[in-house]
Order: structure tokens, then C-alpha cells, then sequence
């Protein structure tokens, strides 16, 4: 297996699924000629023709109802919005449309879709460049929200998106794209969607996160080590539905739950995996639910102390850990 | 109205057509009454479009093209392979309504089988779907139309114009009608739209556009018949307006004291005269085919009013692929 970035990771999981089924094609701004700004779609036209691998005009909504309706005719298009928070002109063509294509029709149409965006902060992206959008999306039933924290998830988990009968929203965090590296399996590899995954074993505290911050949280986790705390970590990897059964196993093996977000605080993805700890897990906590995420502020800022302000990192992950560890 | 020989139509193709607008107004005047006697809470009329929709629906191929339609379309849809049945299964909410299982408001057509996609309430957003079905048959090369009705109010969306302009871009298999009928809901034209035609938009799109008269059938075929012809030729979208007439109020919650209600021309009527003074139709044929259609509605109604709902726990199938089940 050769050791690739999440980005190739992203990439290979394209040219795979549009080499082996002619109905998958990617659109969106710049992924064509240019290969998309961070360079994930890079070579596909060449390789799958204009048509395949199309340049579309600057317009989001049109990316998305276009995608939609080519989805109902057969096809299994990937939409990629150039920033996530460019999604949101999109947002009535995802929630009110694609999210119920096959409810409102009773399961006489579907819509399988997959739209990806790059999404997180801390690559000096500032208000429009940085931002976690993905709560937007996880209370609409209809819809799937992954996020892969790792080059194997990335390219198992868009994998199955592409194959998924229903529309998939997968956000990539783009500080991930060339940091994280991996032995990835080469050629078909899929990884459930739906299903968190334990990414380090330990009996002391539970972190559960997703994105980058997994990353985060396993540095973060080899730091605490050394005082004799033993985590364990849950990536969620799906963040909409959420894996419930794996949340209670998770909290309630440790019973000391942190909760990490590189979200704002109120209303995150976090506060639903709360209640599902809350409700199911009461007699099994020694310690109050704690979460971290970022400050309910607007958006993350663009001057470096204020961006680290914002910003999550594996120093200020242990030193929540040690203190739900120490509580 | 122009001369149907010119059209290419003949004098079966008319009586056709103006079967299924007929069957259009009695299904669609038979569900007020329902609900003026309080058996439906809720209407929205094609009542004034159906030359519109069934010249636009004849000019198609239904077995091969795709229609998103609006929630006026009852007569379009009904030429695409609607039955009374369904249509009042979906009045009623009852269980077989093939657009929604009882899950959506009436007129909220969908099915598969007949080429009519599903539609949400949001204005235009079928657009993109109907663009992104004739990108479809742009990728495969299919001899195929997609085809998005809707009213002049939805011309004012975001996704009117992404659209359009995305056809435009990639010469795609489309056709745009506007139903033009000079209100949405109690606002009009001159409060709506600064341009004097909204088919002038073509221009600006890079398509052709038509203003035509949508009270006649007969014209919207031939519009659309040469729309469709471009369209298949790789020639392009074509975006349509036709003039048309709403003639009830904007649904049965709505009541339109807000405009005048003389000097409505009424395609039906007009119609029946052309057929008239053409001696297509006697006096005796439009008296039996009132009686067919009438049969057929009341049979359609009382078999949408003795069908079971659907069952409460239906509210939960058909979220997912893998969740049918609840």
C-alpha cells in the first residue's frame, strides 16, 4: 500500500468511481481545466472529458439543482462547492429538494448525490474561508453528512457516498488535505457510512470528535498518556444520522466524556451527541458531559492571534482531557 | 387562433386535446366543489392553462422527454399519463396517490413511470432539475427533452436564471414554458417585471425565446413542436412565454377581491369555438363528451373517497433507501 495524503486519498476515491461506473461526473467551479483550487480533481477531465469533469458557471444553487435532477435521471453526479460556506446559496436546493426527493415522492424517485466541500479553519482562511457549516445540515432527514478525519476514511467513506441511493454531503477539512498522510488501500475500498470508528483504545476518559480534531485529540491523547490517563477516541465520521450505539458504548466504557468541535459551541453536532449521552448514559457518568469547541463568535478571524484563538489544537485538547481525567 | 393544417395537426389530434382540457377543467371544478362541501382542505387550480399545458404536452413525446411541472399543471400532467383516479387519491390524501403516498399537498404531481418529476412548493427550483435531466441526455447522447413549466412569478428566482443561463451555456435539450398569467397570487405583471416580454431574457441567455398566445392550443404546439425539434438538433434551449389566464382565485384559501375579474377569455370556450366553426365537433360530440368525462370523474371520486388512508406509520418510510420501513 502506498502512503498518500488525504487529498489523493480524496482524488484516487474519484478516479476509481469514475473509471469503473460511466453514470459518476464531477462539476463545480474550476474542476475542470484547473484541476479545482486544491487541485482534488486534478487530470479527471483530461482523463473522463470535458462533460464528465465540468467547469460550471458561478452560480452554487444551479451546481446543486442541476446535480439533483441529472440524480433522478440515473446519473451519480459529485458536486464540489469551492468552500463549504459557499454552500449556502445551495441550501434550499439541498434541505427543501434533494433531502426529500424520496420521501415527497414515496420512494418513486431518489437522489443519489454527493456534494463535497472543503471545510475548517486554520489555513488563514478567515470569515469565508474557515468556517464548520455542517450543522446547517444534520438536523434534515433525508440527507447524510460525512466528514473523514483520515486518508483511508477519506477515500472508503466517499466511496460509498458516490455508490449511496441518497444525497451525501461530505466536508473535508482542508487543513487535512496535505497534512495528514497514510498507507491507503489501493484500487475498491469502501467504509460504512453511518458507523463512528474507534480510532485509540482506553479506559480512563472518552473523547468523541470528527474531522481534523481527530487527529487532534490522538496527539493530544499520546501527551496524556505520560501522566497515566489512557483515552479513548470515537471518530464519528458520519455526523448526520449519528452512530448512536457507538456514542453510549463510547461514554459509558469511560464514563468521562469531552465532546470536540471545531464548531462554535452552541448548537454544534455536539450538543445532539450530549443528549444522546444524557439520556442514555446517566448512571454510567463520574463526570459532567464537557465539550470544546470554538467561541460563539461569527466566524473564525483572520489575524494569526485571533485565528489561534479560535482554532482547536492537541495543547488545548490535553488540557481538557486532564481535567475531566483529573475530576 | 392560427390554422391547425399549418400546425401539422389534424382533426383527431384536436378532439384529443381538447378531451384532456376538458377532463383537466371537470377534474379540476369537480375538487372546488369537494372542497367548498368540506371533504378537501385544499386546491389549486389549472383552471384557464389548460390550452397552455395540453398544446405543450401534444408537441412532446411523453414516452421519451421529461416534464418538471408547477402545481397548475393538472392538465400537462394529466396528458403525460396522470389518471382522474390519481388525481383525486392525491385530493383526498388517500393511500395510492402515486405523486407523494398522501405525504404532500394536492398538485404536487410526481411519477416515474409517466416522466413527470417530483416538485417540492418552492418556486423554480424544478428548473434545475429539468436542466440537469437534459444535461443528462446531453452526456448520452439520447434523442430526449426536458421540459420545465412554471408561472411568471417564479421568472423572478435565483434559479430561473442560473438555469437558463447554464442551458445557454451548453446549447442543452430544454424547454422553458412560462405560464404567463399575470399574477402571483394578488401581485401583477407591472409590480413583477420591468421588461416588457420576459421572453426577451432569451437573448440574454443565449437561447431563442417565443411570446405566444397561450389561450391557444394550437400555437403552443406549434411553438413547442419547433422548440423541441431544436432542441434534439443540438440547437439549443427555447424559453417560451405564453400569455395566459388564471381564471380562479390563486388556490381555495386565496379570495381574489384584489383584481378585476371582467373581460377573461377562457381557452376552453374558445376552443370549443374553433372546433365549431372548423365543423370538427358537433354539438352532440362535446354533449358526450361531457357525459364521458363526468362519469369518469364521479367514478374516480368516489374510489379516491372510499380508499383507506395511509397507514400513521408511513410517516416514517422513504427517508432513506435503507429506511423503508420506519
Amino acid at each position: 500500500m502506498a502512503k498518500i495524503s488525504y487529498l489523493q486519498a480524496i482524488h484516487q476515491a474519484l478516479d476509481f468511481e469514475m473509471g469503473q461506473d460511466e453514470n459518476v461526473f464531477v462539476l463545480g467551479e474550476d474542476v475542470g481545466k484547473k484541476g479545482g483550487v486544491f487541485k482534488v480533481t486534478e487530470g479527471l477531465q483530461e482523463k473522463y472529458g470535458e462533460l464528465r469533469c465540468l467547469d460550471t458557471p458561478l452560480a452554487e444553487s444551479n451546481i446543486v439543482g442541476t446535480s439533483i435532477g441529472a440524480a433522478m435521471m440515473g446519473k451519480r453526479p459529485v458536486a464540489e462547492i469551492q468552500f463549504a460556506e459557499y454552500i449556502l446559496p445551495a441550501t434550499n436546493q439541498i434541505l427543501n429538494e434533494a433531502a426529500k426527493i424520496r420521501y415527497r415522492s414515496d420512494g418513486d424517485w431518489d437522489c443519489p448525490m454527493v456534494i463535497r466541500a472543503p471545510f475548517g479553519g486554520g489555513i488563514h482562511g478567515a470569515l469565508y474561508h474557515s468556517q464548520s457549516i455542517e450543522t446547517v445540515f444534520t438536523s434534515t432527514p433525508g440527507l447524510k453528512v460525512v466528514i473523514p478525519s483520515t486518508p483511508a476514511d477519506a477515500k472508503g467513506l466517499l466511496i460509498s457516498s458516490i455508490r449511496d441511493n441518497d444525497p451525501v454531503l461530505f466536508f473535508e477539512h482542508k487543513k487535512a488535505y496535505r497534512l495528514l498522510k497514510e498507507e491507503v488501500p489501493e484500487d475498491d475500498y469502501t467504509v460504512p457510512i453511518g458507523k463512528a470508528d474507534v480510532k485509540r483504545d482506553g479506559d480512563d476518559i472518552t473523547v468523541i470528535t470528527y474531522g481534523l480534531c481527530v487527529n487532534y485529540a490522538l496527539q493530544a491523547a499520546e501527551r496524556l498518556s505520560k501522566d497515566g490517563y489512557e483515552a479513548e477516541v470515537l471518530d464519528l465520521r458520519t455526523v448526520y444520522p449519528l452512530d448512536r450505539e457507538a456514542i453510549i458504548k463510547a461514554a459509558s466504557k469511560t464514563g468521562k466524556v469531552l465532546l470536540v468541535t471545531e464548531d462554535n459551541l452552541e448548537g454544534s453536532v455536539m450538543s445532539e451527541v450530549s443528549a444522546i449521552i444524557a439520556e442514555n448514559c446517566l448512571y454510567d457518568l463520574d463526570a459532567p458531559i464537557m465539550r470544546l469547541a470554538g467561541p460563539d463568535v461569527p466566524s473564525m478571524p483572520y489575524s494569526p492571534p485571533m485565528e489561534d484563538y479560535f482554532m482547536l489544537n492537541p495543547e488545548k485538547i490535553e488540557a481538557k482531557m486532564k481535567e475531566i481525567a483529573e475530576h | 387562433m392560427i390554422d391547425y393544417k399549418e400546425a401539422g395537426l389534424n382533426a383527431a389530434d384536436l378532439k384529443e386535446m381538447y378531451r384532456t382540457m376538458l377532463l383537466a377543467r371537470k377534474l379540476d371544478e369537480r375538487m372546488w366543489l369537494l372542497n367548498r362541501a368540506g371533504k378537501l382542505p385544499f386546491v389549486i387550480s389549472c383552471q384557464g392553462q389548460e390550452a397552455t399545458q395540453v398544446g405543450a404536452g401534444y408537441a412532446l413525446n411523453k414516452e421519451m422527454d421529461v416534464i418538471s411541472p408547477y402545481y397548475r399543471d393538472l392538465a400537462l400532467v394529466t396528458h403525460f399519463g396522470m389518471t382522474p383516479q390519481e388525481t383525486m387519491l392525491s385530493a383526498f390524501a388517500k393511500r395510492g396517490d402515486i405523486s407523494s403516498g398522501g405525504k404532500q399537498m394536492p398538485s404536487h404531481f410526481s411519477k416515474k413511470e409517466a416522466n413527470i418529476l417530483t416538485q417540492g412548493s418552492c418556486v423554480a427550483t424544478q428548473l434545475l432539475h429539468a436542466v440537469g435531466a437534459s444535461y443528462k441526455f446531453k452526456m448520452d447522447n439520447e434523442e430526449r427533452v426536458a421540459v420545465t413549466t412554471l408561472g411568471e412569478g417564479s421568472s423572478n428566482q435565483g434559479d430561473f436564471h442560473e438555469g437558463l443561463n447554464f442551458v445557454g451555456v451548453h446549447n442543452l435539450p430544454f424547454i422553458c414554458i412560462i405560464e404567463n398569467n399575470k399574477y402571483a397570487i394578488s401581485v401583477p405583471v407591472d409590480l413583477q417585471y420591468g421588461a416588457e416580454k420576459l421572453s426577451d431574457r432569451a437573448i440574454g441567455y443565449g437561447m431563442h425565446g417565443d411570446h405566444i398566445d397561450g389561450n391557444d392550443p394550437i400555437a403552443v404546439y406549434k411553438a413547442v413542436k419547433e422548440a423541441r425539434q431544436r432542441a434534439i438538433s443540438g440547437e439549443g434551449g427555447t424559453l417560451i412565454e405564453a400569455m395566459s389566464t388564471r381564471l380562479t382565485a390563486h388556490s381555495s384559501d386565496d379570495d381574489d377581491s384584489y383584481r378585476e375579474k371582467k373581460n377573461r377569455e377562457d381557452c376552453l370556450v374558445k376552443f370549443r369555438e374553433y372546433l365549431e366553426s372548423y365543423d370538427i365537433a358537433e354539438e352532440s360530440w362535446f354533449e358526450s363528451m361531457e357525459q364521458e368525462l363526468k362519469s369518469e370523474i364521479n367514478d374516480a371520486t368516489k374510489h379516491a373517497e372510499q380508499a383507506p388512508y395511509p397507514d400513521p406509520a408511513e410517516t416514517l418510510t422513504n427517508v432513506y433507501e435503507e429506511v423503508n420501513n420506519g
